[in-house]
C-alpha cells in the first residue's frame, strides 16, 4: 500500500531531530489567525485544513513550512467553496 | 459504544481513498481500548464540507510496540497508542 | 513576543528573507475583508489570543495538582473543566486529556499525521514538533527521540506514546521533582517546563536563575 506524504509514523529515517525554533513571523501568526477566523466563522473546518494540506503533491508538502502548507489547504477551501475565484490571488499579487 | 476497556481491537487494513485519520503503521495490528472517548463528527466526510454525521465513537487503542515494528528498540511493555475511530476498529477476539 | 507589527497592518512590511507565502497571506486577509468573509478586528483578535497563549498555563495545571492531589484527580479526569476551574482558557478543542507520569510509566506525545497540540494550554508547539524527523520518529524509535533530547529513561520504566491522530489533544503531567517539598504553586510552576508537558523532558530540579 502506498502511503501518502503526511502519514509519518515510523517513515524510515535516520535524521536527527532539529531542535532550533524560530519566533513566529507576523504572517505565520496572520495565516494561523486567518484559518482560526474562518473557522470560527464556520467558512471552513479543522478537517478540510486537513485535507487540503495532504493533498499538495507530496515533493512540495516536504519542501513546504508548516503555515505554507497552511495557506496552501486555505487556498484550495476557499476556491471550492467559490469565495476565492481560480487566479484571483494571484492577480492580486501581480505588481 | 461497541468496545470496552481491554477488549482486543484489530485496525482495519484497508486502503482508503481520501482524508481519514488511520496512520498507516497502525493498520492491521491489533491492540487493546485503553479509554472510550465518546462521539465526534467523522472526520472523513467533515473533510469534504460535511457536518460529519452520524458520529462516531473514538476510542484510545494501545498497541504493543514490539508488534508494530519489527525491530523495537525498547522495553518489552513499552507501548504506542492512538485514537480509532469505531468504524475503523474490528473485535479481534 | 511583543511587537509583531500589528498595530499598523496594512503597512507593507518587507524583509529580505521572507517567503513569497507573507505577501501572498497578506494579500489573502485583504481579499477576504473586501468580500466580507471577515472582519479584520477578529483577526486581529485572534491573532492577540494566539500571541497570548503560553506554556504557563499548563504548567499551573500541573503544579495545581502537585499540590493538591484532589485537583490533579479532576485533572485527569476532564482537563478542560481543571482549566475553567483555574479560570484558564483551554481552547477551541473538544478535549484536553492529561495523563500522569509516575515511577513506572512516561508518555511521549506525537501527532504523526499532521501537528494537533494543546496550544490554548501550551502556546504554540515548537518548530521540532511539527518536524518531518518527530512526527516520523517519536512513534517508532521514542527512546532513540528522548536520548537525543537528553532523556534516559531507568530501565523498569514503561514507555508510553500517545499519537494524537483524531482531537483529542493530550497533556503530559510530569513527575515532581524530589526535595520540592513545601515550594508554592508559583514556585512549583516555575519548574514546569514545555517540554516536560510534551514528555520530551523531565521538569526542572531547581528554579532557573533570574
Amino acid at each position: 500500500m502506498e502511503r501518502a506524504v503526511h502519514d509519518r509514523g515510523g517513515w524510515p529515517t535516520d535524521a536527527r531531530i532539529d531542535r532550533r525554533e524560530h519566533e513566529l513571523a507576523d504572517w505565520e501568526l496572520l495565516t494561523d489567525a486567518l484559518v482560526g477566523t474562518l473557522m470560527r466563522e464556520g467558512v471552513m473546518n479543522v478537517d478540510e485544513l486537513r485535507r487540503g494540506i495532504e493533498s499538495m503533491p507530496p515533493d512540495e508538502y516536504e519542501r513546504a513550512s508548516y503555515y505554507e502548507r497552511w495557506l496552501y489547504s486555505v487556498e484550495t477551501a476557499l476556491r471550492e467553496k467559490g469565495v476565492l475565484a481560480p487566479g484571483e490571488l494571484d492577480r492580486r499579487l501581480a505588481p | 459504544m461497541s468496545y470496552r476497556v481491554g477488549e482486543r481491537v484489530r485496525v482495519a487494513d484497508r486502503a482508503h481513498e481520501g482524508h481519514h485519520r488511520t496512520p498507516g503503521y497502525l493498520k492491521g495490528k491489533i491492540g487493546t481500548v485503553e479509554r472510550v472517548h465518546g462521539s465526534f463528527a467523522n472526520p472523513e466526510t467533515r473533510a469534504y464540507g460535511a457536518d460529519g454525521r452520524p458520529e462516531h465513537a473514538l476510542y484510545l487503542v494501545g498497541f504493543a510496540q514490539r508488534d508494530v515494528w519489527r525491530d523495537y528498540r525498547g522495553r518489552e511493555d513499552d507501548r504506542i497508542c492512538a485514537d480509532v475511530y469505531e468504524h475503523w476498529l474490528e473485535e479481534a477476539g | 513576543m511583543s511587537d509583531h507589527g500589528h498595530d499598523h497592518p496594512h503597512a507593507p512590511v518587507t524583509s529580505g528573507d521572507e517567503p513569497p507565502a507573507a505577501a501572498r497571506a497578506r494579500a489573502l486577509e485583504d481579499l477576504l475583508v473586501e468580500k466580507r468573509v471577515v472582519r479584520h478586528e477578529d483577526v486581529r483578535q485572534m491573532i492577540d489570543w494566539l500571541v497570548s497563549r503560553t506554556p504557563a498555563d499548563g504548567a499551573r495545571l500541573v503544579a495545581r495538582g502537585w499540590l493538591d492531589p484532589e485537583f490533579e484527580e479532576r485533572l485527569l479526569a476532564d482537563a478542560r473543566a481543571a482549566a475553567l476551574e483555574l479560570g484558564l482558557d483551554p481552547g477551541p478543542s473538544p478535549r484536553v486529556v492529561a495523563v500522569e507520569n509516575t515511577e513506572a510509566v512516561h508518555h511521549l506525545v506525537v501527532c504523526t499525521l499532521c501537528s494537533c497540540y494543546p496550544r490554548a494550554l501550551l502556546g504554540p508547539p515548537p518548530d521540532w514538533y511539527k518536524s518531518l524527523p518527530y512526527r516520523s520518529r517519536a512513534v517508532s524509535d521514542p527512546r532513540g527521540v528522548l536520548s537525543e533530547f537528553g532523556v534516559e529513561l531507568d530501565d523498569d520504566v514503561e514507555l508510553r506514546v500517545l499519537d494524537s491522530t483524531a482531537d483529542i489533544r493530550y497533556l503530559v503531567i510530569p513527575r515532581r521533582p524530589p526535595g520540592t517539598e513545601g515550594l508554592s504553586e508559583e514556585e512549583l510552576a516555575a519548574l514546569v517546563t514545555r517540554d516536560s508537558m510534551i514528555g520530551v523532558a523531565q521538569p526542572l530540579a531547581t528554579a532557573p536563575a533570574g
